[in-house]
């Protein structure tokens, strides 16, 4: 068994269900919405994600790498003599450079925050039940999960059901 | 009303529309938007617009064809005009795609909640539009299978590498840079409604595709905080990115030194024209698209009133970049830019010349008037108008400085020839057709973003309650 899953009909008793289970004491869940809700990171995760680092990371291997591309290229590679110009033109490698920045940190962006939720994943025990396919147009979920070291089955499903849950729900491994 | 923000004092309809219509809830929202592509029986209007649209993309794929068996000399330019119908055609689409960027990227930003319904096919628009632009510079090249050792640099048998000096190199990274980040901005925002794609799908074959495409999105908070942060720092990167596309776009006339080109207005002026022509495409194409797939909730008046007003104020500044192009020529004291500026009203050109000024700096002052931006088919009527005058303005740049060159002994005229057109208009098929299969297979309004509007989506105080 994965956890148990209770319904919720709105945002707001979503909201207020993860507040609770909180304050209860359970540590290991996850809430489930079809639009995102800035307020349960917060209550559920607590901390930030670290995306913003790597993508300035990303944004600066471009610029360095663009930057080194051309340089190497154009002074070291294949020094082209254009009416007596220097070869390190750098104010004309700016332009590259800048441009291989911004795709370098998009990519990092879109690439990491997939890869941080562990995207693609092709299963996950939460679409065992049936309902949740309304996870994605107009119902909330949370789940509790056996992992929890508060976890005891009757105790976890009494208390989602006492938060107004429309429905509770086993959910298989 | 609701939203006196913009402070005319005027009462009519389309400024106090609001960016969704009143009744909706989660639910009928996802439903009015996803049952278009689930649909089993695919709309007869759809069928001929599609037959129509890969028509002339077939008409595309025979000149081009012809192209490259027999060589860059089937179309008209030639010295001295020896950029033509190819860069005008390639600014021209390049631009148009940049009001998706603006609706996605920089509207988001500024927190403009009436770009949610309009920026998924505003960035599909994009995506296309790039797409169409990319055909030209690459088929100039006369065969592009060479084209991929002069545009990228890579260690080739030859020992050859890409001129960083030159602007069109600095165009291949930008355009490739922008193409790239649109697709990857374009899919990120798609992720969560091809979950609700592939939850709502009944017939298995669409359900794995879409279920494919929503890589297992489940919705976790988790997960959704890091999109909307990833979202963000797309937004953020996108913004510096579209304005940098058509400032490096304007830099293949800018950094020349050819009377007429060689201007520091070309950026500036260029990013504004190029929104002018995409907020002209994108009325074009949301006006039947509303209508056809009844739509009206969610493309409101409100959304139309927006749009027309930001054409308004981006082709005034296209109309100010006018002005200041003929008071260069003559504040100049260069005989070549008098001369140039001078050739451009009264030379052999000079209808082009009028035509342009009579749609973007005279027809466009019409949408001051809240009746002309409350009239559908008028303001349909006028966004076409812009697209052509847009296209004017490329021609108008391209050949009026070209073909009086500085000795005239080798003055010319040119003219484009019936290939020109067909790769032209064949384009406009590759658009419409990708267009096409985009409404049919793809849910055109962000469902998820659309959700966000409802009163029932926000978290209340302590003591709040559902209305």
């Amino acid at each position: 068994m994965y956890g148990v899953m209770a319904e919720f009909d709105s945002v707001q008793a979503l909201v207020d269900a993860s507040k609770q289970a909180v304050t209860a004491g359970y540590t290991v869940m996850e809430a489930y919405s079809p639009i995102p809700i800035e307020e349960l990171n917060d209550i559920i995760h607590k901390k930030r994600t670290t995306l913003s680092r790597f993508v300035l990371m990303g944004g600066l291997s471009g610029m360095a790498a663009g930057f080194t591309l051309q340089y190497w290229a154009s002074v070291i590679e294949y020094p082209m003599n254009i009416g007596g110009r220097p070869y390190a033109t750098w104010p004309a490698f700016v332009i590259p450079s800048y441009e291989l920045t911004i795709l370098f940190s998009a990519l990092t962006a879109a690439i990491g925050m997939f890869a941080l939720n562990g995207l693609p994943q092709p299963y996950h025990p939460v679409f065992n039940v049936e309902r949740f396919s309304m996870a994605s147009s107009d119902k909330f979920f949370l789940v509790i999960e056996t992992t929890d070291p508060r976890f005891d089955h009757g105790a976890t499903t009494r208390f989602l059901s006492d938060q107004g849950a429309k429905g509770v729900y086993d959910v298989a491994a | 009303m609701a939203n006196n923000v913009h402070g005319h004092g005027s009462s009519s309809a389309s400024l106090n529309a609001p960016v969704l219509a009143p009744g909706h809830d989660f639910e009928t929202i996802t439903e009015a938007v996803a049952q278009i592509p689930l649909a089993k029986r695919t709309p007869i209007g759809w069928v001929l617009g599609f037959m129509g649209a890969f028509g002339l993309f077939m008409m595309l794929q025979a000149a081009l064809g012809k192209l490259v068996m027999t060589g860059v000399g089937i179309w008209g330019n030639n010295v001295p005009v020896g950029w033509a119908f190819d860069i005008i055609n390639f600014v021209w689409w390049i631009g148009i795609g940049h009001a998706g960027t603006l609706i996605s990227a920089i509207l988001l930003l500024f927190k403009q909640q009436w770009r949610m319904s309009i920026s998924r096919f505003a960035e599909a628009m994009t995506i296309f539009a790039v797409a169409c632009a990319a055909i030209f510079p690459l088929f100039h090249t006369g065969r592009p299978w060479l084209a991929a050792y002069w545009l990228f640099p890579y260690p080739n048998t030859m020992g050859l590498w890409p001129q960083f000096r030159s602007p069109l190199i600095w165009d291949v990274f930008a355009v490739t840079t922008y193409a790239t980040v649109s697709i990857v901005f374009w899919y990120v925002g798609m992720v969560p409604d091809m979950a609700t794609m592939r939850d709502r799908a009944v017939s298995m074959t669409k359900k794995r595709v879409y279920g494919v495409l929503s890589l297992g999105w489940r919705g976790s908070a988790r997960h959704w905080h890091r999109y909307e942060v990833a979202s963000l720092i797309l937004a953020g990167l996108s913004t510096p990115l579209v304005l940098s596309v058509h400032t490096v776009v304007s830099f293949d006339f800018a950094v020349s030194v050819l009377p007429g080109w060689h201007a520091t207005i070309f950026p500036p002026y260029f990013v504004a024209g190029a929104i002018y022509a995409g907020f002209a495409m994108v009325l074009t194409l949301a006006i039947p698209l509303r209508v056809a797939y009844k739509l009206e909730d969610f493309i409101t008046m409100r959304h139309i009133d927006n749009m027309a007003k930001v054409m308004l104020a981006t082709g005034m500044m296209v109309a100010y970049g006018y002005a200041m192009e003929a008071f260069y020529g003559w504040y100049s004291s260069n005989p070549y830019e008098q001369f140039m500026i001078w050739n451009r009203m009264t030379g052999p050109y000079a209808w082009s010349y009028w035509m342009l000024i009579a749609i973007n700096a005279g027809m466009i002052q019409f949408l001051w008037f809240q009746k002309v931006r409350a009239n559908l088919k008028l303001l349909f009527v006028m966004s076409l108008f812009v697209s052509v005058g847009m296209w004017l303005e490329r021609f108008v740049i391209l050949v009026t400085t070209l073909h009086r060159d500085f000795v005239p002994g080798s003055w010319g005229m040119y003219y484009p020839t019936q290939w020109d057109f067909m790769t032209f208009v064949g384009t406009i098929g590759l658009f419409l057709t990708l267009f096409f299969l985009f409404m049919r297979f793809v849910p055109m309004i962000s469902m998820f973003e659309v959700r966000t509007l409802l009163p029932q989506a926000k978290v209340k105080s302590e003591h709040g309650h559902g209305n």
